[in-house]
């Protein structure tokens, strides 16, 4: 399969490498073509906004971001590293499942159904990974994730566990979960979209301070206000093809692709 | 949304002052009667039909806690609990194995189960008794040598024939277990960071117990009943020991009853145990823990009678 993929040359890493770059990345699932060449460069502390239809192929380029998914051809970088894989020359090597996992800690990931620990109350979903993966003490593990709680609006809900939380606390426990972490990148998929709507102004106005904060953001979701406002990039996806890109703001209000303009004039 | 979910407040001690509760007459039930009349009426049949038949119940008291009756049913729970401890420890191991990437190691899980499910665990143990025929000696070089006859003893035949055949089944318990857990966890704890063994042991395994707990509750129940195979393979417990007294005193079918009934009150004091793990791999899952039967009696017992205004 690493023979499919075209080699370039290995990227030198400086403060001007993007977050994330993606180079004619393809991904199929058995026959089905999912995605066709996906270009796009995700700078350092941009909020990147990936909107489309469903079926698009947006939530998967997304977790092949942090290689939930394999890429059939092309090239992802993050942080100007391969994802996935090892050039040694014109050659790749298949990273170890410990390597995946050592890269995957610096990515924060937020996911459409939550995806909460159910057997562990918030503040244990929120110490789980330091104090298992970067092995910090639970006492401090403990004080950290209670900050993080604080943040997200959810320092009383500590001890509660998630099926005694609303959708909308949920998700902004996961958020606090992921942050843990401390991640350079916090990918979210759909994060609002299995909230009942009076719940989703909370969750985005968390992502909006985190925003605010100079993470750097690849944001699939269908809020076009909270694209509008807080993005810095936007791109439209359909049928696995990057279709417009650019300024949110632009691209929503004076879309230029016959594919974009139907499609938002169906969810604005 | 910020409900207090953790303080069930049961019903409110004022009535609603709404319009007048409705006081109709309840429908009445008749045939819950008749089939309690004619339950009771079998039971005492068969109740005096054996008091009457030709088996000295007074022997039974007699050789209840007989030393003899009391060692075999300790070598029963022994092996009972050492066996399932070889089956659960053998079947998560199984079930991961089977489960895993590595073809090798899950086409050796699915051997295994292939081959211990598939052939009577009386039979294994009759094979585990005279596998000296094909190994005349163990040898594990300097560490230990006999002949397979002395290193066979009956209580090993027993446990590992037992064992053994109960990983099989527990593996697919297991499977059955961790399959049910959500990809989404897995794929949330892989996000993190957290690695294969990492996410099974904090985060799979711990949500399948609740799946496994209940069919595991059978299994121990099946292997308390079943460990009296082992009579064939000459490991004195429970039901053997039982027969032996019988033979002596001439009292065969009354010592029977008497392993019967403490088969009986063994396996009533497991469903008990079943309970009580059933409740704390729940966490989590529910709202609220459901009571334990003594708080169950705590609340009836202090509360004066039942709660006003039950409208549950």
């Amino acid at each position: 399969m690493s023979k499919k993929l075209s080699t370039t040359d290995a990227p030198v890493k400086d403060a001007a490498v993007p977050m994330v770059k993606a180079e004619g990345v393809h991904k199929s699932f058995g026959h089905v073509d999912v995605l066709k060449g996906i270009d796009l460069e995700v700078r350092t502390g941009e909020v990147f906004c990936l909107i489309g239809p469903s079926g698009s192929g947006k939530s998967t380029f997304l977790r092949c971001i942090n290689h939930l998914e394999k890429i059939n051809a092309g090239r992802l970088y993050v942080d100007g590293e391969l994802v996935g894989y090892r050039q040694k020359g014109d050659k790749l090597y298949e990273l170890k499942d410990s390597e995946v996992a050592l890269k995957r800690r610096d990515i924060g990931m937020v996911f459409q159904r939550f995806n909460l620990f159910p057997h562990m109350t918030a503040v244990e979903n929120v110490m789980e990974a330091p104090v298992q993966v970067k092995g910090v003490s639970r006492a401090k593990a403990r004080e950290r994730a209670m900050q993080l709680l604080e943040r997200v609006g959810l320092g009383d809900k500590a001890g509660n566990y998630p099926s005694q939380l609303s959708g909308g606390q949920q998700q902004r426990v996961a958020i606090a979960r992921a942050l843990a972490m401390d991640p350079k990148l916090m990918l979210f998929d759909e994060p609002t979209s299995a909230l009942d709507p009076e719940l989703v102004g909370d969750v985005l106005d968390v992502m909006r301070d985190l925003a605010e904060s100079g993470m750097t953001m690849v944001v699939v979701t269908h809020e076009m206000g909270f694209a509008r406002e807080v993005g810095d990039s936007l791109v439209f996806m359909d049928g696995g093809v990057v279709v417009e890109s650019g300024n949110p703001r632009q691209v929503l209000t004076d879309p230029q692709h016959e594919r974009t303009k139907s499609f938002l004039s169906k969810v604005l | 949304m910020t409900a207090d979910i953790d303080k069930t407040t049961g019903p409110a001690d004022t009535p609603p002052a709404g319009p007048e509760a409705i006081k109709a007459v309840p429908v009445r039930h008749y045939g819950r009667y008749v089939t309690a009349v004619v339950a009771l009426a079998l039971l005492v049949g068969v109740v005096y039909a054996f008091s009457q038949g030709k088996i000295n119940w007074a022997t039974i008291p007699d050789y209840f806690f007989d030393d003899r009756i009391l060692s075999g049913l300790g070598k029963t729970l022994l092996l009972t609990l050492l066996a399932m401890a070889i089956g659960i420890v053998g079947g998560i191991l199984l079930a991961v194995m089977r489960l895993s990437k590595n073809p090798v190691t899950s086409s050796i899980a699915w051997f295994y189960i292939w081959f211990f499910r598939g052939t009577p665990v009386l039979v294994q143990l009759i094979v585990w008794f005279n596998l000296g025929l094909v190994f005349e000696y163990i040898n594990l070089g300097p560490f230990y040598k006999d002949e397979w006859s002395d290193f066979m003893t009956p209580f090993l035949t027993a446990l590992l024939g037992l064992g053994l055949n109960e990983a099989a089944y527990m593996a697919e318990i297991c499977r059955a277990g961790l399959l049910a857990v959500d990809e989404g966890q897995t794929e949330a704890s892989h996000a993190l960071g957290m690695s294969h063994a990492k996410t099974l042991r904090r985060i799979v395994i711990p949500q399948a117990m609740r799946v496994i707990v209940p069919p595991t509750g059978n299994e121990v129940i099946n292997m308390l009943k079943t460990t009296s195979l082992v009579s064939v393979v000459q490991y004195p417990e429970l039901l053997r020991a039982a027969q032996d007294i019988g033979q002596t005193s001439g009292a065969p079918a009354e010592m029977l009853f008497l392993a019967a009934a403490w088969y009986l009150l063994v396996t009533s004091l497991f469903s008990v145990g079943q309970y009580y793990i059933e409740r704390h791999y729940a966490k989590g899952t529910t709202r609220q823990l459901p009571p334990t039967p003594w708080q169950k009696v705590k609340a009836s017992t202090f509360s004066f009678g039942r709660p006003k205004g039950g409208t549950a």
